[in-house]
């Protein structure tokens, strides 16, 4: 008897929450409540680190500073010309009527935890609501894309990384221009690029992009690239294997992207 | 035996919680796939040792709890554990008396149903692990049957709950 009952509440619950996503105000309720396991959880690594950090040689630490200062001068005088060109960018767009590009703005978030799931490809960040985050939102490391929110709570929030296998994003071959999906397939080395016809200009090495197709993600956000092109001639689709540019299974901080909303399709 | 007035029920809760501490805790690359299920494994022993005081019910919320925190469809654990719960609440008197390594036989076989609950939940929302690697948490799970029979056991007799 009463395992009926717990069988409806299962039943109903796994409904409500898979085909009418009408828990997610609880979900992120409870997401709160369960903010503070994360973080005690997250202790350890925390504790590594600072060892890491406070037992490092002074030389090491020296080396390390000029390395990135290096780094840094190279990075800002790459983007002196960035003005410039960005100022070029929308006087062609204006020329040929599309719509302007503005730039995003970012957001630097830590990974506090990992969905303990090895199936689910899941980050938790410590950036929330109060911080501005949607869900939606994009978020890239240094390399590249690394996935999207899916959830968000007051301090904290979950993304979804571009390998998990629900997950599919609209891109595109940065060198022509061809339009595909990359699917998740729940390895982190690899993504599946769909639907692409085996007539289709598409190699080996091949940068993928995302194409801002959808309303999703912004465009121009490297993804990946191309690993394996297998053309079988008796299947209408080739096999095409990409492997994602971002660090997804290293990057401690990432960025989250606040795109402005007027600058959408024509 | 009901009516009588639960004592030191924190005990049972801050185990609770720090099984989830531990369902959470990041795991090196390699143990990834073996992560113990602490969570399970603690609501086995609870249930065995005071079935009168946590039953199905706790095993929903405890459910829910994890389904939270591991980014899971809403129920998927709570079907898992209640299920778990009523095999325990139905064998718990054999389970008392049996030894420790058949004890742990037995956690592996509630784990395995466990995982294969969670398993086909997820292959619902079109996931799922593509290899039998998804039984491993069970082998795990049952060698770590005797550390937290013992250190909860000892939890529940120093505390005197009930």
């Amino acid at each position: 008897m009463r395992l009926l009952l717990v069988i409806l509440v299962v039943a109903g619950l796994i409904t409500a929450d898979l085909r009418y996503h009408s828990l997610e105000t609880t979900r992120s309720f409870l997401d709160t409540l369960g903010t503070p396991i994360y973080w005690v959880a997250n202790l350890p690594t925390l504790v590594g680190e600072w060892t890491r950090e406070h037992v490092s040689s002074r030389s090491e630490l020296i080396a390390d500073n000029e390395r990135l200062q290096r780094e840094n001068l190279l990075l800002q005088g790459r983007s002196l010309k960035m003005a410039s060109l960005q100022a070029d960018n929308v006087r062609l767009r204006a020329l040929l009527n599309s719509t302007e590009l503005l730039r995003d703005d970012m957001l630097v978030a830590e990974l506090i935890g990992v969905s303990p799931d090895p199936v689910r490809h899941q980050l938790v960040l410590n950036k929330g609501s109060a911080d501005g985050v949607f869900v939606g939102q994009p978020i890239i490391d240094a390399q590249g894309l690394i996935g999207q929110i899916v959830e968000v709570s007051v301090a904290t929030s979950r993304a979804l990384l571009i390998t998990d296998a629900t997950h599919s994003i609209p891109v595109q071959v940065n060198r022509n221009g061809v339009r595909a999906i990359a699917e998740g397939t729940g390895s982190l080395g690899s993504m599946e690029i769909r639907h692409v016809s085996a007539t289709t200009d598409i190699r080996e090495g091949d940068l993928l992009v995302t194409s801002g197709l959808g309303d999703r993600f912004p465009g121009g956000y490297p993804v990946g690239v191309v690993s394996v092109v297998e053309r079988d001639p008796g299947q209408a689709f080739a096999r095409v294997l990409a492997s994602p540019s971002a660090q997804l299974d290293r990057s401690r901080h990432v960025l989250l992207v606040f795109t402005d909303p007027e600058s959408r399709e024509d | 035996m009901d009516g009588q007035q639960a004592h030191a029920y924190w005990v049972i809760l801050l185990s609770f919680v720090l099984a989830y501490v531990l369902a959470v805790l990041p795991l090196p690359a390699w143990l990834q796939w073996g992560r113990p299920q602490w969570v399970t494994l603690t609501l086995i022993y609870w249930i065995i040792a005071l079935p009168h005081r946590v039953g199905m019910f706790t095993a929903l919320l405890l459910g829910i709890g994890l389904d939270v925190l591991e980014g899971a469809v809403i129920g998927q654990n709570a079907f898992a554990l209640a299920v778990i719960a009523l095999l325990c609440l139905s064998l718990y008197q054999r389970l008392r008396v049996f030894g420790l390594w058949q004890q742990a036989v037995v956690v592996f076989v509630l784990v395995g149903i466990d995982q294969m609950i969670c398993q086909w939940v997820q292959n619902l929302e079109g996931l799922g692990a593509r290899s039998t690697l998804f039984l491993l948490p069970a082998v795990a799970s049952a060698l770590l049957w005797p550390v937290v029979l013992h250190v909860l056991r000892g939890l529940r007799r120093h505390y005197a709950v009930t």
